[in-house]
């Protein structure tokens, strides 16, 4: 394995080298703030590595050429924020039906509307529960800092290629952006090396002719084809969910936080560590599938969940869903693209934590 | 008359079956020239031995089972969209030969953006274009392409330009574009117009294997069942009506390749 030493990158950059890493070999994007960074470095890695970048009238356009470009194998991911990506659910739910890899990457900005460019986590509904049209689920990953950009973009590609699904990176500007240290522990592939798959268009030379299709009018047929996609999203939630935990074992209650507003609610439960109280922090990383089953098992220490989200609150229905009922669930949740600082945080933790202990006493 | 061995074999065979024209028989309703142009298709890939490296990417309209009939790689793409779903697919391989089969809602609504951009980029891929002036798989619609005065299920007063709009010249407009390399408007109501659109279809697949760019032919074609007319009258409503509005004809031949 080779081994490369660090090196200072943003956010929005280690997305791009992470798939240039993955042997991707075709970029499609339409320019949107907050990532046009992504957008910019593609354009420049991608012509210099010999690969495809098209910069597409629209992100309808992106979307559908990458429902081409995975119909032929190649590995393909299109990049946007918000807005854009709304434009991109009609070809995520063919992508679904077709069973067509490929990596989604939204980096997310305030809404509803236009909103602002400012970071933001008001898409959890769409990106967990398809988006698009149709009984269909996609991989959702979150990452929460450059180096899981780039890994969790890394392990994007070679998800979608397994499960034969599109994989969603939930991002948000303040990542993007942001600047860290990334190390590159990965091999990577060139698009040449990665193994064929058995199922692309490529021309029927020397083999029956194939079709991709998503339209099926019968509806045994249809119904027979939904059945195999909810087969294998349920393996996919048997085998691919991800979380982290920060002192969760004995705490009376646990922060619920994925992303950005994870990176601030770690600094907030440090505090309350510090303070001896006894707060831990779980962070979803796949957002879907999600981690409910290790949720349900933390009530057994925490009576109550504080879900801490960039938004007015959507994530918490996930919670509410997986303590079934063991344990209260409450949100502080902060739309339009502001941004709480840990100390904010902290406050409104601590304010719940004495809540919490005071009904305990009494 | 029943003929006699001898008979049978001293017959000469003037016409089949396109060897990728898959052996089956066609959804269409009787007199739609969605058959002919799917035949003519197929016999353009038989000429140029392309069967193996072609992939057809379907729009979504009547031409949508468009894997049944022709035996090659096809990609089914959402409405409107097969431009672009062509696009990745030539990007990838560009040594290979993409071509699109669209109605006249796909290509010129839904999808006009998307074939615009893929025409003026110049993609090395053929778009075939079927206009029958109406929305023919829905049942008959109002289309882009609908002429004035025409009634449809959403025209039931006919088509108006206050309001509706006039109807939309493809072929013309695709021409005034840089990254159009061939661009021809064709008809199947006659077998001299069934001639040249083959000709012409062949050509846009010859620009194409010589990497010259983008092709389109536009084919002016019946569609009895939404019309209400039986096939010979439909065929007369093309000559009469269609072609007045939308002249047949090149609107555009490249001769060098951009990049030479
Ligand atoms: C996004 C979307 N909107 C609407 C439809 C419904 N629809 C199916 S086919 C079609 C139009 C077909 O007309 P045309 O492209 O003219 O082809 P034709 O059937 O006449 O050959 C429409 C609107 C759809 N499939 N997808
Ligand atoms: S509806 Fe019209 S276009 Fe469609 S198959 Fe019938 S005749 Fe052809």
């Amino acid at each position: 394995m080779k081994t490369e030493a660090k090196r200072l990158m943003r956010g929005s950059e280690a997305i791009g080298e992470a798939a240039i890493r993955s042997g991707c070999s075709c970029y499609f994007g339409y320019p949107i703030t907050p990532q046009n960074e992504l957008t910019e470095y593609m354009a420049k890695r991608m012509l210099e590595t010999g690969r495809v970048f098209i910069q597409s009238e629209s992100e309808l356009a992106a979307i559908n050429m990458v429902l081409g470009a995975a119909a032929t194998g190649a590995r393909v991911m299109t990049s946007s924020s918000s807005p854009g990506i709304t434009l991109k659910q009609e070809g995520i739910s063919f992508l679904a039906s077709m069973e067509l890899p490929c990596v989604i990457v939204n980096v997310m900005r305030g809404g509803p509307g236009l909103g602002n460019i400012a970071p933001s986590q008001s898409d959890y509904f769409q990106a967990t529960r398809g988006g698009g049209h149709g009984d269909y689920r996609t991989i959702v990953l979150a990452p929460a800092s450059v180096q899981e950009l780039f890994d969790l973009t890394r392990d994007g590609f070679d998800l979608a290629d397994e499960y034969r699904i599109p994989v969603i990176i939930l991002a948000d500007g303040m990542l993007g952006q942001m600047m860290e240290p990334l190390v590159l522990k990965d091999t990577p592939i060139a698009p040449e090396e990665l193994p064929e798959k058995p199922w692309t268009l490529r021309g029927a030379k020397d083999r029956p002719s194939r079709f991709i299709r998503s339209l099926i009018l019968d509806v045994n047929l249809e119904e027979e084809h939904n059945w195999r996609l909810y087969r294998k999203y349920q393996r996919i939630e048997r085998r691919e969910i991800r979380f982290e935990e920060y002192f969760t074992e004995g705490a009376d209650m646990i922060v619920v936080a994925y992303g950005t507003a994870a990176r601030i609610a770690k600094a907030a439960v440090k505090k309350c560590i510090e303070k001896n109280m006894r707060v831990g922090l779980i962070r979803p990383i796949s957002l879907w599938p999600f981690p409910n089953e290790k949720i349900l098992d933390l009530t057994k220490y925490a009576g109550h969940f504080m879900c801490f989200e960039m938004s007015m609150g959507q994530m918490v229905e996930d919670v509410r869903l997986a303590v079934q009922g063991k344990a209260e669930v409450s949100i502080y949740g902060r739309p339009g693209g502001v941004v709480p600082t840990p100390a904010e945080l902290f406050r409104v933790i601590s304010r719940t934590y004495n809540k919490i202990l005071r009904e305990k006493k009494a | 008359m029943a003929m006699d061995a001898k008979q049978l074999a001293e017959m000469k065979k003037v016409y089949s079956r396109p060897e990728c024209l898959k052996d089956t028989i066609y959804h269409f309703c009787p007199g739609c020239n969605h058959g002919n142009v799917t035949r003519m298709v197929a016999e353009a890939i038989d000429e140029f031995g392309i069967k193996g490296r072609t992939i057809g990417v379907a729009g979504v309209g009547c031409c949508v089972f468009l894997y049944n009939y022709i035996d090659v790689d096809v990609m089914e793409a959402p409405h409107g969209r097969a431009c672009a779903v062509a696009t990745g697919i030539n990007r990838v391989h560009p040594e290979k030969i993409v071509f699109t089969y669209q109605g006249d809602g796909d290509l010129a609504a839904i999808g006009l953006a998307e074939t615009v951009h893929t025409a003026n980029r110049g993609e090395n891929i053929t778009v075939i274009f079927v206009n029958n002036t109406v929305y023919g798989m829905t049942g008959g619609q109002m289309a882009p392409t609908t002429l004035l005065g025409q009634k449809s299920t959403t025209s039931p007063y006919g088509r108006e330009f206050m309001g509706d709009g006039y109807p939309i010249k493809m072929a013309e407009m695709l021409a005034t574009l840089e990254g159009a390399a061939f661009v021809a408007r064709v008809a199947c109501d006659t077998p001299k117009n069934l001639m040249q659109a083959k000709k012409a279809i062949k050509k846009a697949f010859k620009m194409q294997i010589d990497k010259m760019g983008f092709s389109f032919v536009e084919v002016l074609s019946a569609c009895p069942t939404n019309w209400g007319m039986n096939p010979l009258d439909a065929y007369k409503r093309v000559d009469r009506e269609m072609t007045p509005y939308f002249p047949l004809g090149i609107f555009k031949e490249r001769t060098t390749a951009d990049y030479l």
